[in-house]
């Protein structure tokens, strides 16, 4: 809804989050998730450049990275960079733990999550992707819930 | 490389490890992975991409063949290259009945297809179909889907349903069905502007999750119309305190802290009702002064909590106790350890400031700390600080240091944004004149490229104009100095298109306008920019105008003019340049240096540049010679407009301009056409009807009738060769929803002047500060920083008081605080970390010793070595407990988190087995296997 205040009119964000990217240290991606339409060589740039941006940072700076006119919020678990996308101006601490939930229930899902897992069980990975946010908002926040939804799912196979 | 193939051949029979796939799969996603060069693994997936499109071809795909299949591109796209001729594949698996290839296939789509891609049409008639499903889980997945691929023009053939699953049974359909609803919203608010009561309602769900999902809209709706739901803030606090005191399921505690995100969105929405609301803040007092007593500030959740309060009592309007509390909250931040949190320290005490201005005069060293910081993100947040915080007296020191920054970096965005912060900020609170130029000076040199044009524009404009006083001696002054730091930096190598034009301007008016330089010096000097910039135009479009005005101003007075011949070459050359526009420049200036000295002045007039010129648009002065020739038997003039008969035309255009956005798929059959009779009437007020926003009808309520009448007449509009390619632009009309005056969202938009939260606003408040003496080295920042009240700056003041802000945005004065005062001793801690570190005992360190003995055989160094390296398993859960707790710096674990894990979850021998499986495979662990778990875990 585009409301006309005294002048001012105010566009919420098409997505809270724009895009999710679980990339390794030499830059593959692993899982790419993205909540704005993008041109298939705007991904590769992005995908590109949000490695550079986070690959060589030192393991005490802040987990924020300012990417182009957003922001990066990214951590990393072992050889594993998880990276979330979101506006300048939200909450950072709550993204960064939004990551750690999200791989606490791929933990949960997984029975201690490794790479390997990921690689080969992505669509797996997406799935759970897609109870956790959908349309680029946080969907659901309690593990449990998640679990149970998956594993209602994995009965079917 | 031998024995991995082996695994991965058991792998695709047996499924060890859960992996599930058959052997083409693990083939081609291990041969990635060991590909060692970006070449190698394009040829590989061009290779599979080969193998694909052959076997797609094939007659009879078995069905679990093809949801493999179907995953092999989905891994093919991930890597970035195009599996298009596949997508009509994976719709229609989405068509399936199969529950499992029906997900296969809507995952596929869902990631393959954007909203407007032309095959979504194949699939809006299986998610109408899914989403009346009676199993919730095909359901779920056509809410899903629905989230990714629904655009406007295909909203309405799903609304009806989506709408009818907000009361579905199971939780988990009322919550997609909601984020379905809610992305709709965003797509396109009209047309879902009538259901927006469903927000409230489902806020109101017995289910924890839903209600958590239903804030996502209600924030967005609060954001755009705060005056509707002022009714909700007691609503929103008593779910937040009812959060906060533990009343929801266990299961979304984290970290032990209670459904830490909803309690996020829950402030974030408080702040937007608070903001300007006197007493709709102290509904949230309590509730705000709880949760800083509640939250864990050892854990980066709670922190999180705390600084969204923080962000929350910055925007409403607050009581000095959370003001307080929050301050606390702050210096707690800023003097942790973690960038992070002091990140978060910086950013609110940005936002604090505002409120409290003397609150940052505490943390000062912290925030000079952070602006050494290595870290950029920090040294930048540091910055933004330091401009909400800049005031006359500290500009100096503020804008030097991010002109130093800006110097240092490369990133052309960030740059841009450090000139233009530099550019407001001394045109706001410049000391002086000479100041000011030699920041711009600076900021052009270094970011000329960047900066907008208008700040040049300014910049000109400022020297011309001089300071707005009538000191007509200081503009001199101002003038003079400008003309001497321009000809110094003009020797220097490569400056920037902008700067020159700037240059030569100035040097064009007043180079010789003080006597102190000749005009041969001068025009030289401009030459000379013409020379080494020849490939610019518009520099030398400027070179050129201003050597006219030197030779004018010359000619003016008197003096004879002596061309020099490398200025007599130059305009040679311009007279037979490509660019019409040098041209021109170039004969102007041979014209005037032929002209008298009466002839020259009335042209180019000395300091004239600020001048007004009237313009007559009417050209008045050439009527006499039109009634002449009018006279004489000429034609009189028509207007453009009126010669090729527009005017009817131009309506169709408005009309047909308003309806581009209702254009749209129709999934319904057509109505029967109505007597024409109504036409004409309908056609002389015709309203575009799906119209952004719902302001029209809210205005002029019509109808249901006369909707549908104005609809028909549209039909006949459109028939005269408008472009349109299928059906009526509106589907309203039949959908029994959006026919009826939506009486919701009239009363939700009927406040439009109320909302502007003052938060919009950025008040620029002054603020005194004192000044410790403690850290020699720092201590001269930190004073001129935070110091407002030195002598020496109060001298500069006083001798800067006559100026006057470029922009005449008029600076506060900067509040005199003659008292000195005694540093406080306990400051010497700012610098040292107070945190206390609790070393956590690293479960792998015990662990190390039995993964080595069990590796020990993992021979070569090889690619899958790199790629596995880090993906070994944790192994107990003890340490999941432990690490998960990350930068909280305790080991206190979480019991009450992890009880189900414990359960269901991992144990030591499945974590063994699953690593030396992954050690078999070729994966040898390297030295940083053992931090590996703690990096993957916390």
């Amino acid at each position: 809804m585009i409301l006309k205040i005294c002048g001012i009119v105010r566009i919420p964000p098409l997505s809270k989050i724009r895009f999710i990217l679980l990339q390794n240290r030499q830059g593959k991606t692993r899982l790419a998730k993205y909540y704005v339409p993008l041109e298939e060589s705007e991904k590769h740039k992005v995908e590109y450049e949000v490695h550079r941006l986070v690959v060589n940072r030192d393991a005490k700076f802040t987990n924020f990275v300012e990417f182009r006119t957003h922001k990066v919020i990214y951590r990393r678990y072992a050889g594993l960079f998880f990276s979330v996308c979101v506006d300048i101006t939200d909450n950072e601490l709550a993204y960064l733990e939004c990551i750690h939930l999200f791989v606490e229930i791929l933990d949960h899902f997984f029975s201690n999550v490794c790479e390997l897992d990921l690689v080969f069980n992505f669509h797996k990975v997406y799935l759970i992707l897609d109870e956790f946010i959908l349309a680029g908002e946080l969907q659901e926040t309690s593990k449990r819930a998640i679990i149970e939804r998956m594993s209602e799912l994995e009965k079917l196979e | 490389m031998e024995q991995l193939k082996t695994i991965g051949r058991e792998l695709a029979m047996g499924s060890q490890g859960g992996f599930g796939q058959s052997k083409e799969f693990l083939d081609l996603v291990k041969s990635i992975g060991e590909a060692r060069s970006k070449a190698e693994e394009d040829r590989i997936v061009l290779s599979e991409i080969d193998i694909l499109k052959r076997k797609l071809l094939e007659p009879d795909i078995p069905k679990r063949k093809m949801k493999e299949y179907i995953i092999r591109l989905v891994y093919i796209e991930m890597l970035g290259h195009d599996a298009s001729f596949a997508y009509i594949h994976a719709v229609k698996m989405s068509h399936d009945d199969n529950l499992l290839l029906k997900r296969t296939g809507y995952l596929a789509v869902t990631l393959f297809l954007n909203e407007d891609h032309d095959l979504i049409i194949l699939i809006v008639n299986t998610i109408q179909k899914d989403l009346r499903s009676d199993n919730y889980l095909v359901v779920c997945a056509a809410l899903n889907a629905i989230c990714r691929l629904i655009n406007e023009e295909t909203i309405p053939a799903v609304l009806p349903q989506v709408v009818d699953l907000l009361n579905h049974h199971k939780e988990a359909v009322r919550k997609k069905a909601i984020m379905a609803l809610h992305r709709f919203h965003r797509k396109s608010p009209s047309s879902v502007s009538h259901l927006i009561s469903n927000f409230r309602k489902r806020l109101c769900d017995n289910d924890p999750g839903v209600m958590g999902a239903t804030l996502c809209p209600l924030f967005d709706l609060i954001t755009e119309d705060v005056a509707s739901y002022k009714d909700l803030v007691s609503s929103f606090v008593s779910i937040l305190k009812q959060v906060t005191e533990r009343r929801l399921p266990k299961s979304y505690d984290y970290h032990q802290m209670p459904a830490p995100f909803i309690q996020i969105k829950l402030l974030k929405i408080m702040a937007l009702l608070g903001s300007g609301d006197k007493s709709a803040s102290e509904i949230m007092y309590m509730v705000l002064g709880d949760l800083f007593k509640k939250c864990d500030s050892s854990t980066n959740i709670g922190n999180a909590i705390l600084y969204e309060c923080i962000r929350s009592i910055s925007c409403i309007i607050p009581s000095p106790k959370l003001l307080e509390a929050a301050a606390d909250a702050i210096s707690k931040f800023l003097k942790s350890d973690s960038h992070n949190l002091k990140y978060m320290g910086i950013d609110g005490l940005g936002r604090l400031i505002k409120i409290s201005p003397d609150i940052a005069e505490q943390h000062q060293l912290a925030v000079i700390d952070c602006l050494e910081d290595p870290d950029d993100t920090l040294k930048r947040k540091t910055f933004e600080l330091l401009y909400k915080m800049t005031k006359s007296s500290n500009v100096e020191v503020i804008v030097d240091r991010m002109i130093d920054y800006m110097i240092s970096i490369n990133d052309n965005h960030y740059k841009t944004e450090i000139a233009s912060r530099c550019v407001e900020l001394a045109e706001q609170f410049a000391p002086s004149n000479q100041w000011f130029i030699q920041i711009m000076n600076k900021v052009f040199e270094h970011a000329g490229d960047l900066v907008n044009i208008k700040v040049a524009h300014n910049l000109m404009r400022l020297i011309a104009e001089g300071f707005g006083e009538d000191d007509d001696d200081a503009d001199s002054k101002l003038r003079l100095s400008a003309v001497e730091s321009y000809l110094q930096i003009m020797s220097e190598p490569k400056l920037p298109s902008l700067f020159l034009q700037v240059i030569s301007w100035v040097l064009g008016e007043y180079g010789t306008a003080d006597g102190k330089y000749s005009a041969s010096y001068i025009s030289g000097k401009l030459c000379d920019v013409a020379d080494a910039y020849s490939s610019d135009e518009t520099v030398k479009g400027y070179a050129v105008s201003a050597l006219m005005k030197i030779y004018a101003f010359e000619i003016a007075s008197g003096r004879k003019v002596d061309v020099l011949p490398e200025c007599q070459s130059l305009i040679e050359e311009l007279l037979a340049s490509h660019s019409t526009d040098l041209q021109q420049r170039a004969y102007e200036l041979q014209a005037l240096l032929a002209l008298d000295a009466r002839a020259v002045e009335s042209i180019l007039p000395l300091d004239a540049s600020c001048e007004d010129i009237e313009v007559d648009k009417d050209l008045s002065f050439l009527n006499g010679y039109i009634q002449q020739a009018i006279e004489s038997g000429a034609q009189p003039y028509i207007s453009e407009r009126e010669r090729s008969g527009m005017l009817e035309t131009t309506d169709y255009h408005s009309q047909d301009h308003h309806e581009v956005p209702s254009h749209a798929l129709r999934f319904e059959a057509y109505e029967r056409p109505k007597p024409s009779s109504l036409r004409t009437q309908a056609s002389t007020e015709l309203v575009p009807l799906p119209e952004p926003s719902y302001y029209s009808e809210a205005h002029q309520p019509i109808s249901t009738s006369s909707v549908s009448e104005r609809e028909s007449s549209e039909i006949k509009l459109r028939l005269d060769g408008v472009k349109q390619k299928w059906g009526r632009p509106s589907y309203q009309s039949s959908t029994s929803a959006s026919s009826t005056p939506p009486q919701a969202a009239n009363g939700t938009s009927s406040h439009p002047d109320v909302g502007v939260g003052s938060s919009s606003l950025k008040p620029r408040s002054s603020y005194e500060s004192k000044k410790p003496e403690i850290y020699p080295e720092k201590q001269r920042l930190a004073a001129s920083l935070f110091g407002g009240s030195s002598s020496s700056r109060s001298d500069r003041k006083s001798s800067s008081g006559g100026h006057k802000p470029a922009k005449g945005t008029a600076s506060k004065p900067p509040k005199e605080n003659p008292i000195p005062v005694q540093p406080p001793p306990d400051l010497l801690d700012f610098g040292e970390p107070t945190a206390t570190s609790v070393t956590a005992t690293d479960p792998f360190k015990e662990l190390e010793g039995l993964m080595d003995s069990s590796s020990q055989d993992g021979g070569s160094t090889d690619v899958m070595g790199v790629l596995y390296s880090d993906a070994a398993p944790v192994t107990t859960t003890t340490s999941v407990d432990s690490l998960l707790s990350e930068l909280s710096d305790s080991s206190k674990g979480n019991p009450g988190t992890y009880q189900s894990q414990t359960s269901k979850g991992p144990n030591s021998q499945e974590a063994l087995e699953k690593d030396a499986l992954v050690r078999q495979m070729g994966v040898n662990p390297t030295s940083q296997n053992p931090t590996l778990f703690k990096d993957l875990l916390g």
